[in-house]
Formats: C-alpha cells, sequence, structure tokens
C-alpha cells in the first residue's frame, strides 16, 4: 500500500513498473491473437480481485456477493445493447438472434458505448439500495447474507421473462465484418482494468482508505470516534460495484451468452474466484489481487483443459489450500519477509535520534 | 398478480392448506435437526459449517447407493451414521484443527471449498440427476372436508425417527462424559483445558457426531423426498437462518423455527411456483437477516 | 463555571437488571472530576450511556445544554464528547501515526473531504502527541505490536488528537505499569490545563484520583451514593463502607 522509499529511484523503477504492463498490455493481443479472449478475461479478473479487495481487504467486510453487480451489468449492458434496436422481449422470446434481429457496425459499438455506462451506474444504484440494508451487519453474517443475495439475484433472473429467464440472454452479436470482436473486447477490459486501478490507486492515498482501514481493524472505536461508519461502508461498496458493473457489461459480451446462474449470477465461479484471487495474491494490498488475478487466471487457462470435469473438485481444493496453508498471500508472505519495504519498521530510540528529531 | 388465484385456492380449502402444512411440518423436523447439528459445531467450535448441506446430501447417498444395490434404504440410516461419522473425523484430521482457532471468515470459506469438492465429487460418480430411495412403505391417505390428503408413510416415520435422534443427542450431551465435556468446552476451552479435557478430542468428537447426526437425516431425505448433489447449499442455508432466529443452545427454538420454515416452505412453493422456492430459501435469509439487525439496531447493537 | 455535561435521573436497566437507577450528576468546563464505585456498580454502563453507547431507559442528558440521550454514538462524538475504552481499542492493522491521523476531527469536514490526498497536514500533531504521550519512537509500529500500556497511551493520544471538548476516560491506569502512572497523572492533568480539555474519569486506584480530581462521584449499586471534593469522599463513611463491603 505505501511505498516508503520516496526519491528519484523509486519514481523511475515506479515508471519502468507502469511503463512495462502498458507496453505488455498493448502488445498482448498482437502477439498472443489466440489467446486474446483469455487475455481479456484476465484483465476483467483484475478488475473483480481489485473491487472485491477494496471492501473484503482495506475494509474487513468479506462478500461473497459481489458477483450481483457484476450480474446486473451483464443483463443491463445487453438489455441496452439490443433495447436500442428492438423489442427486448421479441428479442428474448426468439432466444437470441436469427435473422430478424442483427446488429450492422455502427449499432453494435453505439450499444456497448451506451451499455457500459448504463451498466456501471445501475450497479452503483444497486449497491446504495442494498448497502445501506446489508451493511448493518457485520463480519460472517455479511458474507453469508451476500451470499443469499447473490443466489436469490441468479433465482429471480431465471425467473423473469423478459430478460429470457432460465434460457439466459444473448448479448448483441457484433456482425461478421468486424472481424475478430475478442481484441475490441480485450481493449475494453485493459482500460477498464487501467482505470480501476487508479481509481482504487488514487482512493487507497486518500483519507478514505485510512477510514475504511479503521473499520477493519474496529468499527466500534471508529464509530466512537465520531466516524459515520455507515456512509463509509456504503461508499465504499459503490465504489466496487460502479467498476464490476462496467466489467459484468463487458464480459457478458466477450462470453457471448449469459446464464442468469451460471455466468451472471455465478456465485460457485467468478464469485468465489475473486475472493480467492484477493487472498491467493494478500488481502488488503494494492498490487496482491492483481497478482492473484494473473496467477489465478494463468494456472487455470494452462491446466483447466488436462483436468476436465475435476475443474471444481480441484478449486474446492485449491480454496481449502489457500486459506488454510496460506491465508496471508503472496503480497502478505512479502510484507512478513520485509518489513520495511511496506513502510511499517521498527525503530530503534538511536535511529530516531539520528534522524534529527 | 400470478399467484392470486392459488391463494384464493388456499384459502377456500383447508384441505389443501393442512395439506401443505402437514407436509411442510414433516420436513421441517429434518430441517431442524440438521440445524441442530449446526449450532452445535458452531457454539462449541465457533466454526459456521458450511458442509452441513453436504452431509445431508453424501448420507441420501448412501441411502440411494444401498437401494440400488438391493438392500433396504432404511438400513441406509445408520450406515450414514457411521460413514459420515467417519468422514467428519477425517475432516477435521485434515483440515478443521487447524482453523479451529482462526477468524469465523478463514472456517466459514474453508468449509465452503470442502462443500464444494463433496458436491463435485458426488456429481462425478452419481450425476447430477434427482434421485430417490423408495422404502415402498405405502401412503396414509384421509380427507378432510372432501379434500383427500395422501401423506407417504416414510415421511411420517422420517419425521418421529428425527424427533427421536434428536432427543436422544439432546441426552448424550445432557447426560455422558462425552457431552459434558462438549458443553464445558462451547463454554470456555482454556478452562476446559486446564480441568484436563483434551479439546481437541472433544472439538473431532463434535464436528464428526454433527456429520453424523446430518448424515442420519440425509438418509430420510432421500427416501421421503429427492436428492441431488447440488441441493446442500440450501440445506446449509436453511440451518443458519434456523440458528440466527431460535439462537444458540435453544433446542425448542430450534425445533419451532425448523417446522415454521418448512411450513412456510412448502406455502410458498405452492404460491409463488416450485421454481422459486429456491429463491424464496435465500430470500428468506436475507430478510431474516436484516430483520435480525434492525431489531437489534434499535437497541444499538448489532448481531454478533 | 459553566455545566458541560448533565445526567439527569438516568435509568438503565439489562432485563431487569437495575445497572443505572436515577444517577444524576454535572461536570463543569475546564474541570477533572472522577468516578469511583465498586466493580458492578454501573460506572461503565453511565459512561455507555452518555456516549450514546446503548439508548437509556429514562431521564435526560445534555452536553452543552442540548439533549444527547437520543443520538448516536458518532453523532455525539462529533459534538466534542469522547470516550476511551476499558478494553483500550485502537486500530491494531494500522501504524500509530496512521491511527492517530483517521482520528483528527472531522466535525467541520464535509464526507467529500474523505477523498481528499492525504498530505502532511496533521503528521505534526500527530508526532507531536506521540512525543507528549512517549510513543515518538514507535510511529510507525503496527498499533497492533505495541504493549497493553503503550495502547492506552495511542488511544489516550488518539483522543487528544481528536480535540475534544470533554474526554471520558474508563479507567485509564489500568494495566499500566505502576512506575509511569505517575506519568500519565502528570498527561492528564497537563491534557486539562494546557488543551483545556475538560476530564470526566472512571478510576479503581484511589490514590491515582484523589490526586487527579477537583471533584468525585461515587456509584453503589447503581446510584449515586455520594459525591464532593476528594477529601470529603476519602472520608465518607458509605463510601468506605462500599468498598469493604458492608453495603
Amino acid at each position: 500500500m505505501q511505498v516508503s522509499n520516496n526519491g528519484q529511484s523509486s519514481f523511475t523503477s515506479k515508471l519502468m513498473l507502469y511503463g512495462g504492463i502498458a507496453v505488455v498490455g498493448l502488445a498482448a493481443p498482437l502477439l498472443f491473437p489466440a489467446y486474446q479472449a483469455q487475455m481479456a478475461e484476465l484483465w476483467l479478473f483484475v478488475v473483480f480481485a481489485l473491487t472485491w479487495d477494496l471492501v473484503g481487504g482495506q475494509m474487513g467486510y468479506n462478500s461473497f456477493g459481489n458477483v450481483v453487480f457484476v450480474g446486473v451489468g451483464m443483463y443491463a449492458c445487453a438489455v441496452v445493447q439490443v433495447g436500442l434496436y428492438y423489442e427486448v422481449s421479441e428479442y428474448t422470446d426468439a432466444r437470441g438472434g436469427g435473422t430478424e434481429f442483427v446488429f450492422d457496425q455502427g449499432q453494435y459499438l453505439t450499444g456497448l458505448v451506451a451499455g457500459l455506462p448504463v451498466a456501471a451506474l445501475l450497479a452503483a444504484l444497486f449497491a446504495v439500495v442494498l448497502g445501506a440494508l446489508v451493511l448493518s451487519l457485520r463480519g460472517h453474517y455479511f458474507a453469508i447474507c451476500t451470499l443469499g443475495l447473490g443466489i436469490a439475484m441468479g433465482e429471480l433472473a431465471s425467473g423473469w421473462e423478459w430478460i429470457g429467464a432460465g434460457s439466459g440472454m444473448t448479448p448483441a452479436e457484433p456482425p461478421r465484418s468486424m472481424g475478430n470482436i475478442n481484441r475490441l473486447h480485450y481493449y475494453l477490459a485493459f482500460g477498464l482494468a487501467i482505470l480501476t486501478f487508479c481509481a482504487i490507486a488514487t482512493l487507497l492515498r486518500s483519507r478514505f482508505a485510512l477510514a475504511i482501514n479503521a473499520i477493519r481493524d474496529d468499527e466500534d472505536k471508529a464509530e466512537a470516534m465520531g466516524m459515520y461508519t455507515t456512509r463509509i461502508k456504503v461508499t465504499a461498496w459503490t465504489c466496487s460495484a460502479l467498476f464490476l458493473g462496467a466489467a459484468g457489461g463487458i464480459y457478458g459480451n466477450l462470453k457471448r451468452f449469459i446464464d442468469p446462474t451460471e455466468t451472471a449470477f455465478s456465485g460457485a465461479t467468478i464469485g468465489v474466484w475473486m475472493v480467492l484471487m484477493a487472498i491467493l495474491g494478500g488481502k488488503g494490498t494494492l498490487w496482491g489481487p492483481i497478482i492473484g488475478a494473473v496467477v489465478f487466471q494463468i494456472t487455470k487457462e494452462l491446466t483447466w483443459t488436462y483436468i476436465l470435469g475435476w475443474q471444481r473438485v480441484a478449486l474446492g481444493v485449491l480454496i481449502v489450500a489457500i486459506v488454510v496453508f496460506f491465508p496471508e498471500g503472496i503480497m502478505g508472505r512479502l510484507k512478513i519477509l520485509f518489513p520495511e519495504r511496506f513502510g511499517h519498521r521498527v525503530e530503534t530510540p538511536d535511529e530516531a535520534r539520528e534522524e534529527g528529531r | 398478480m400470478p399467484w392470486a388465484p392459488d391463494l384464493y385456492l388456499l384459502v377456500s380449502t383447508p384441505g389443501l392448506t393442512l395439506d401443505l402444512i402437514i407436509n411442510g411440518i414433516l420436513i421441517g423436523a429434518i430441517f431442524a435437526l440438521v440445524a441442530y447439528g449446526m449450532a452445535l459445531v458452531w457454539g462449541v467450535m465457533n466454526i459456521i459449517n458450511v458442509t452441513q448441506g453436504e452431509y445431508v446430501m453424501l448420507g441420501g447417498f448412501v441411502a440411494v447407493g444401498m437401494w440400488h444395490a438391493g438392500m433396504h434404504p432404511l438400513l441406509a440410516v445408520p450406515v450414514a451414521a457411521v460413514l459420515l461419522y467417519a468422514l467428519g473425523l477425517l475432516l477435521y484430521h485434515v483440515v478443521i484443527f487447524r482453523i479451529v482457532d482462526r477468524d469465523l471468515f478463514t472456517s466459514l470459506l474453508a468449509t465452503f471449498g470442502l462443500s464444494i469438492i463433496l458436491q463435485q465429487l458426488m456429481n462425478i460418480y452419481f450425476g447430477g440427476d434427482t434421485r430417490t430411495a423408495d422404502a415402498e412403505l405405502g401412503r396414509l391417505v384421509f380427507s378432510v372436508d372432501g379434500y383427500r390428503i395422501s401423506v407417504s408413510n416414510i415421511k411420517i416415520l422420517a419425521f418421529f425417527l428425527v424427533l427421536i435422534l434428536g432427543g436422544c443427542l439432546y441426552v448424550f450431551l445432557k447426560r455422558s462424559r462425552l457431552g459434558q465435556a462438549i458443553r464445558a468446552t462451547a463454554q470456555n476451552p482454556r478452562a476446559a483445558r486446564v480441568l484436563g479435557i483434551d479439546t481437541n478430542k472433544v472439538y473431532a468428537a463434535t464436528f464428526a457426531l454433527n456429520a453424523s447426526i446430518a448424515g442420519a437425516a440425509g438418509a430420510l431425505v432421500a427416501m421421503a423426498y429427492t436428492i441431488h448433489p447440488y441441493f446442500g447449499l440450501p440445506y446449509t442455508v436453511r440451518s443458519f437462518m434456523i440458528v440466527i432466529v431460535a439462537g444458540l443452545g435453544n433446542i425448542g427454538g430450534v425445533l419451532a423455527a425448523g417446522l415454521g420454515l418448512g411450513a412456510a416452505e412448502n406455502m410458498a412453493g405452492f404460491l409463488l411456483g416450485v421454481e422459486f422456492q429456491i429463491a424464496f430459501v435465500f430470500g428468506l435469509l436475507v430478510l431474516v437477516l436484516l430483520l435480525r439487525a434492525w431489531w437489534l439496531g434499535r437497541k444499538r447493537q448489532y448481531l454478533k | 463555571m459553566t455545566v458541560l455535561l448533565k445526567v439527569n435521573s438516568v435509568s438503565k436497566t439489562f432485563g431487569g437488571v437495575v445497572a443505572n437507577r436515577a444517577v444524576s450528576m454535572e461536570v463543569e468546563k475546564g474541570t477533572i472530576v472522577g468516578l469511583i464505585g465498586p466493580n458492578g456498580s454501573g460506572k461503565t454502563t453511565l459512561f455507555n450511556s452518555v456516549v450514546g453507547y446503548h439508548p437509556i431507559d429514562e431521564g435526560s442528558i445534555r452536553f452543552r445544554a442540548q439533549e444527547i440521550s437520543h443520538m448516536r454514538v458518532p453523532q455525539i462524538a462529533r459534538l466534542g464528547l469522547l470516550r476511551t475504552f476499558q478494553q483500550t481499542r485502537i486500530y491494531g492493522g494500522m501504524d500509530c501515526v496512521q491511527n492517530m491521523l483517521i482520528s483528527r476531527s472531522m466535525r467541520k469536514a464535509s464526507f467529500l473531504e474523505l477523498f481528499h490526498r492525504q498530505t502532511g497536514e496533521g503528521v505534526e500533531r500527530a508526532e507531536n502527541l506521540l512525543e507528549f504521550v512517549g510513543l515518538y519512537e514507535k510511529r510507525r509500529l503496527l498499533a497492533g505490536d505495541l504493549s497493553f500500556g503503550q495502547q492506552k497511551l495511542l488511544e489516550f493520544a488518539m483522543a487528544l488528537m481528536n480535540e475534544p471538548e470533554m474526554l471520558m476516560l474508563d479507567e485509564p491506569t489500568a494495566g499500566i505499569n505502576p512506575t509511569l502512572i505517575n506519568g500519565l497523572i502528570d498527561r492528564l492533568k497537563r491534557a486539562n490545563e494546557e488543551f483545556g480539555i475538560t476530564l470526566f474519569v472512571i478510576e479503581h486506584n484511589m490514590r491515582v484520583i484523589m490526586n487527579l480530581a477537583q471533584r468525585i462521584y461515587c456509584l453503589a449499586h447503581g446510584e449515586v451514593l455520594a459525591e464532593g471534593l476528594p477529601d470529603e469522599i476519602r472520608n465518607d463513611k458509605r463510601v468506605i463502607d462500599a468498598y469493604l463491603g458492608a453495603h
């Protein structure tokens, strides 16, 4: 979270780090065009993990239900994409497409441009309303309540005919003339990940970061010191939801099909993955969730095809192994090994005097 | 309102209402027993065990497996209890003992992982179909107000077996040496250790005992109702809800909440349609938690 | 002298157990007032009632002539009435300076100011106050790694950082190394004199409270048993009986 050594050298190394990521991120789809979809997914996972950690890691409110915002964003974006040009209920009745429902290039792009902000804002609205209710619960009650929320939303979506009910919904199909659409999705996902990172990094440099850390450490104390904790909690969750909603919109387009319980409100896949990625990388750190997402997605893509049918068993084993044996995560482990690099140091009285205090 | 005609039907046909309530209460007893087990582990070990529903599912598959092998599924009740006791011990000694004294979220997530493993393994071995084990005990039929109510006998038998099991567990906890050790550990593990109780053994026994009860209940579920690999989580959530409403260590409350939940769920399933029954369970969970929080919030407290 | 805090016949029961019965007391601005009483006499309950931790059954609590008994904890804290906890509470996962910075008073700040970038502002004051309680050397340590006594000092410093008008301390010397107690009394007095903070202190250590307080209230069985100057309390037969259990 903090970089202790200010000054020129850290500035240069930061510049190289960010520059390197930007170059790799921009060039990757050109170098490995066959893996664009997976790499786009990776950037979306970075968004999932980063936003989960803002609330789960930095604020200590472990949510199993952030998938709600992904699902809301996914449906909202798809509905806008379709609804701009066709009647949504007719579209879903026809089970997504056929020859009557085609989108030309302009329509597809307009749909995306309009759909993503709507997705983000609607998800944020959900977070404000749900948060005002659910964030009055603490600890594991919050965790279990959000788990119930995610599943209930999935079941509700499965019963809502307008958005295709249990048979799901297809977001607008891009025209063939647009070529491999995954490249567009990749850059959208990459852009969103950068945006999310910048927003959260900025947030973590503000007083707000101290406030949510204080809530994590002792919420009663924070209230006793005059902090309106509910407002702060809802704000943090809303920030998460904003980016998750947009990420959900992109994810739906990337997957090209929205199943209410398997893609949109899928607690058993992305819902758990985002928790796992954040913990794997290190809860409560800025870079931890990013590292966790990268490690997770690469491992998943490398091994998933070899363990066909056993993937979810492997996921379960992974959860147990990480939680039981590696709860501090990669960044947490580094923090224990090199505390000075993270700004928390043990100072002897001599040192303090030398600094000319 | 699509359910308005159903509601009218319900009001105008007391027999139907009675039918729904009876069937709901019969399954509600099973909810209560499973919840009692969850409360035990929660109270003693401070772990919210998400695998609770998977124990029920596994016990159910024991019954289905034995029935397919040509045995009477009722025999599966003790067999499932024994097998799941073993599984509980195994899980304790491999995973749970490492997280007993960690925070609740750790155990929540770890048992969540275990539950995924168990349900996926069952899915691989038995497939994702809905299954049942037929105990071939026939049905009890009687009529109220001209409405024919038909209840299968195995549901009634399961109801009473569950009550007996719960009663035995209650007496066991009150009277036996192990039961006393469990209750002592629940109140103050450190003091219990000072007094020479091996809390590690107590935890293992508690965890396994819970698995065994839930497994026995699951065998009954497989006979009286249906099972499939993914129906564990709703059972866990029901148990959790019941424990929240009744509180830890309140067996009368657990029974009442369980029976009430069973009846309410059956009614909701009829009114909203069976496809919304699961949504109802999870929605009710959210509602129960929020109501509880709101109630405490008036006293400026919160759920701890 | 103006009355800063006025507690008027406050009663509070917990499921039939009476914790406070018709308790009335006054704290004048700029003074140090002590609150003593045997274990279970309702001292902490009274503190909790005053800071809005739980609703009271009857009575009124006024701070600066404003009724606060219906208010919630953060609202009351923002009026400038702060408390410390008996089981010391600090933010264990943050270092001491961060603990101090987040304790800065936000009374006049709007919600949006939370999102301003952290600046050096406040750091100097935080470090000065840490110096004041003797924790300057530990300022970059995680607060959770401090000893219990040090955490207590940190909590005191955090309270000062908030610039309260009145500070309610729940057993400030419990668990502190006896050799440091004199230093603490001195600091409490300086906080009162230099920063002008009115203090209301629960204390078990008679030597400390007699030294510190200008006026003392004694609670027993949830009711005010006696009030007066330290010398009067010291020689009050009822107080002595209450402490010796003859009551």
